[in-house]
């Protein structure tokens, strides 16, 4: 075991972790620790844009840009956290100009600005457009800029450290400190404790509590987990986003770019089916509504294809040309992996789970809530893997790339401000006992259950019973499955005993997170008796403002260092946090 | 609910395919191997699956770590050819194995998958990256400017920002710099994915560090070691012009013009 001391330690360096780096590093001694190199984090998979309203090519401001926010958000957004981003957005996208990030540009060579769902002018009026994009590569220009920006700054990265857990010790006020971080080298399987007097998560979502998802699969909420062991509360996590157009069986996304060009859904008969659903805008509805009324089709019986499990994505009346120019990039996926060709044929799509709207709970300084208003010193969180909250109950599009940018370079901020005038607290005794604990009892159990297995019976029933469509018996069914998992998962085995490179160990490990943070998102979606946003609820179908107008708090009681590493929770209590409302009082969500 | 296309089996096979519905095959695997801690030199294993005509080579991998051999070790994330962390050798050819379709690749054969060559191999199809990124980190991969930033954007013309549009795709895969006779030959050679690199901030009309790249790439480590033999280009899956912009490069060398 080695032992690290930083100032600031960051854990995950996607858009959150470094754009926090960029911040901190410039302060005070800082490490970021990630599973991936760099480069290869999630954020680069987005497509779609930033919004901002630069105001580029139309009359726009910040303050339409929050409405959106709230109102895309089913008013379950927190209204002062959605402003700041919304008023940040700016300089946001402006300070990533200036560090490289190579932005379309306005015929007068300003960056140049598009139309995307849910943004509007003047309160609803009309769409607008607002979203600063790189062709259909925004993340991938996102995360480039910034780990080139990285470099340039010199910032100390450890690669393929997996952090397995949050140190956390009594400070000199009585109070329980952050401490540090216990991370696992994959190289060479050696532990290592790194004491710090700030740790920032920043690790992202947990798509792969799914089976269909557009997530990488590394996705695995591994810091929504670690901080759930060690006590911390998880907000609103049974709010996921379904986005309607993944590739069919593959859950790759097609951006809306798809629809927003012309593109047009149809069922088994050929029928345009969202002209029944939504219509006025039809296929242009929200992500949550038009990804219902295609699982309704598929339900219904008018499914396309040998199982009648998707529906069609049409764009053979666009021109190619008009197709190459707009939509390269997602008809190249099409091609690769289902071998249509979207000249000529339709693109099979069914919903994917794309985005986790819930996370660890943080104020807008980014501090990590102990409960609904005390914070746990020294920690910090952003991004994905946060729920600050600025996307309620749906997130908008284009929204996440800018929480990233700006609450990761508040986190850094925030981190490096914090460790200027704080002192290291110490380490507990044994600080790796239960990674170590964890690792190893996996790693040498002789006989057992495959994780593959397990991994396969949980995304199902996730997909099954807990996505697009939610009713009080699917998720008693999921979480029957979830409870048995949860036994099984005792007895999961490994094949690889080795200590290099020992990556059946770590999905094995990753695995635990999933079970665990698939039951707090069933257990909060069945207590919440209504429907909002990403959560639809058959049995509840109408919003419910006067009993749910509020975050779910989910809590376990804290693990203590045992030898076989963390147990699952015995129970996982609810409680409640009040929305933060400022200017927008809650209506009726229709576009 | 979940949709299923990629995984229908289409038996009787009286219907000709359509979109998404695809038959089932057995493949062959045969995959270089290479555990530091027991074994001395690689060695090949073969394995044989259960495929469709949309899986993937990265799903076959899968396949056979998840349920036939749990110590198989390859590095993924995406899977879906944007993040640059499955770059391999199937059948000879530097590919991603997430991009690269099982149907596509001769099933009918043994589909050999072995490490990118030229940097070391920490075990099965895992290789020490950090050469590479060193490489990379060594052409100053970043905006350099000179003169008080203005307060809102830089301007650009879009003719300006295209000029360097090609070159911006990159993913870091290594694709390219481990498919280079050159840079098997000869470790030090900066190699393609540098050069692309280096290549997307000399031709950005904001950059002001042109001179100084332009300086280490001329070094003999640099951009002359190329002898334009287009592995790179046919390797890259952005479908990047490395050579081409290897060749730029070296004209701007020549004519210090960018
Ligand atoms: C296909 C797709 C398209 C999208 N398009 C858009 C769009 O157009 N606009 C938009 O606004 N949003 C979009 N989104 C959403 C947005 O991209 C993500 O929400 C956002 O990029 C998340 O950034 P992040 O920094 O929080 O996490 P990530 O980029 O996922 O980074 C997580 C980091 O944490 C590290 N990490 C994780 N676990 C550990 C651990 N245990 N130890 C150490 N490190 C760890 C990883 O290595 C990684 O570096 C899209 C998402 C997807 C999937
Ligand atoms: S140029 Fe292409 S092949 Fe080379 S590293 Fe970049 S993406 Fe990979
Ligand atoms: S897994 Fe990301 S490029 Fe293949």
């Amino acid at each position: 075991m080695q032992t690290h001391k930083y100032d600031v330690v960051i854990v995950g360096a996607g858009g959150a972790g470094m754009r926090a780096a960029l911040e901190s590093s410039t302060r005070t001694r800082t490490a970021v620790l990630t599973k991936l190199y760099p480069t290869r984090s999630h954020t680069g998979a987005a497509q779609g844009g930033m919004c901002a309203a630069l105001a580029n090519v139309e009359e726009d401001n910040w303050e339409w840009h929050t409405f959106d926010t709230v109102k895309g958000g089913d008013y379950l957004v927190d209204q002062d956290a959605a402003e700041i981003m919304c008023r940040e957005a700016i300089d946001a996208v402006i300070d990533l100009e200036k560090m490289g990030l190579p932005f379309n540009r306005t015929p007068e060579g300003k960056i140049d600005q598009r139309r995307f769902g849910g943004h509007t002018r003047n309160h609803g009026e009309a769409a607008v457009r607002r979203s600063c994009f790189a062709a259909d590569r925004t993340g991938h220009m996102i995360l480039q800029t910034l780990y080139q920006n990285c470099v340039k700054q010199g910032v100390e990265f450890y690669n393929e450290f997996y952090v397995l857990d949050l140190l956390m010790n009594t400070g000199p006020d009585g109070v329980e400190h952050t401490a540090g971080v216990v991370a696992y080298e994959l190289a060479t399987g050696e532990l290592h404790v790194f004491q710090a007097k700030s740790v920032v998560f920043a690790t992202g979502g947990t798509g792969k509590v799914f089976k269909t998802t557009s997530n990488a699969h590394t996705l695995t909420g591994d810091g929504m987990g670690v901080a759930f062991r060690r006590g911390i509360p998880l907000e609103d996590m049974e709010f996921f986003q379904f986005h309607p157009t993944g590739l069919a069986g593959l859950g790759i996304l097609l951006s809306e770019a798809a629809r927003g060009e012309g593109g047009i859904l149809r069922n088994a008969d050929g029928e345009r089916f969202m002209e029944r659903y939504a219509p006025t805008i039809k296929d242009l509805a929200p992500r949550d509504i038009v990804a219902r009324s295609m699982a309704n089709e598929v339900r219904e019986g008018r499914g396309a294809g040998p199982n009648k499990d998707y529906v069609l994505l049409d764009l053979t009346h666009l021109e190619p040309a008009h197709i190459d120019a707009k939509l390269p990039d997602i008809t190249e996926f099409a091609r690769t992996y289902l071998g249509v060709e979207p000249y000529t044929e339709p693109v099979p799509v069914y919903p994917t789970a794309h985005y986790a709207m819930g996370g660890v709970p943080t104020n807008v300084e980014t501090e990590v809530l102990r409960n609904n208003t005390d914070i746990v010193p020294g920690l910090f969180a952003a991004g994905e893997v946060a729920c600050v909250s600025v996307h309620g109950s749906n997130r908008l599009g284009t929204n996440s790339l800018l929480d990233i940018n700006v609450f990761g370079r508040r986190a850094g901020i925030a981190a490096a401000e914090y460790a200027a005038n704080a002192p290291f607290v110490d380490l507990p005794a044994n600080p790796a006992a239960l990674v170590e604990g964890m690792v190893e009892t996996i790693r040498t159990r002789d006989s057992g259950e495959r994780v593959a297995d397990l991994r396969r019976a949980l995304q199902e029933t996730m997909d099954r019973n807990v996505q697009v469509f939610r009713t009080e018996a699917s998720m008693k069914e999921a979480l029957g499955v979830i409870d048995e998992l949860k036994e099984r998962y005792a007895a999961v085995v490994v094949q690889d005993k080795g200590k290099r490179y020992n990556t059946d160990l770590l999905e094995a490990v990753e695995l635990g997170f999933l079970i665990e943070l698939a039951e707090v998102i069933t257990l909060g979606a069945l207590a919440r008796k209504e429907s909002r946003g990403g959560h639809f609820r058959e049995d509840y179908e109408a919003r419910d403002d006067v009993n749910f107008m509020r975050h779910t708090m989910a809590y376990r009681a804290p693990v203590t260092d045992v030898e076989q590493g963390p147990k699952f929770a015995d129970e996982v209590r609810l409680d409640y946090k009040p929305v933060t409302v400022t200017r927008y009082q809650p209506m009726e969500r229709k576009y | 609910m979940t949709a299923t296309a990629e995984k229908t089996d289409q038996t009787g096979g009286q219907d000709s395919p359509k979109a998404g519905v695809v038959p089932s095959f057995t493949v062959t695997l045969k995959i270089s191997r290479f555990d530091p801690e027991t074994d001395s030199e690689q060695h090949w294993e073969t394995y044989e699956v259960t495929a469709h005509a949309t899986d993937r080579v990265l799903d076959a991998l899968h396949q056979i770590k998840w349920d036939q051999d749990g110590s198989l070790s390859f590095r993924r994330s995406c899977a879906h050819g944007v993040c640059g962390s499955d770059a391999m050798r199937i059948n000879g050819k530097n590919r991603l194995a997430c991009k690269t379709l099982i149907k596509d690749v001769n099933p009918d054969k043994p589909i050999t998958v072995e490490p990118i060559k030229g940097l070391p191999v920490e075990k099965d199809l895992i290789v020490d990256m950090e050469p590479f990124f060193d490489a990379y980190r060594e052409v100053m991969p970043f905006l350099i400017t000179e003169g008080n930033e203005p307060t809102r954007e830089r301007i650009q013309s879009q003719a300006d920002r295209d000029r360097f549009d090609d070159t911006t795709k990159c993913i870091l895969c290594a694709a390219c710099t481990t498919s280079c006779p050159v840079f098997w030959n000869d470790g030090q050679y900066f190699g393609p994915a540098a050069i692309v690199n280096a290549h997307r901030f000399i031709f950005d009309s904001r950059d002001d560090g042109g001179t100084q790249r332009l300086e280490i790439l001329n070094d003999k480590e640099g951009v002359w070691r190329c002898r334009t033999t287009f592995n790179c280009t046919d390797a890259c899956p952005r479908g990047i012009e490395v050579t081409k912009a290897i060749q730029e490069v070296k004209r701007a060398l020549l004519t210090s013009r960018f």
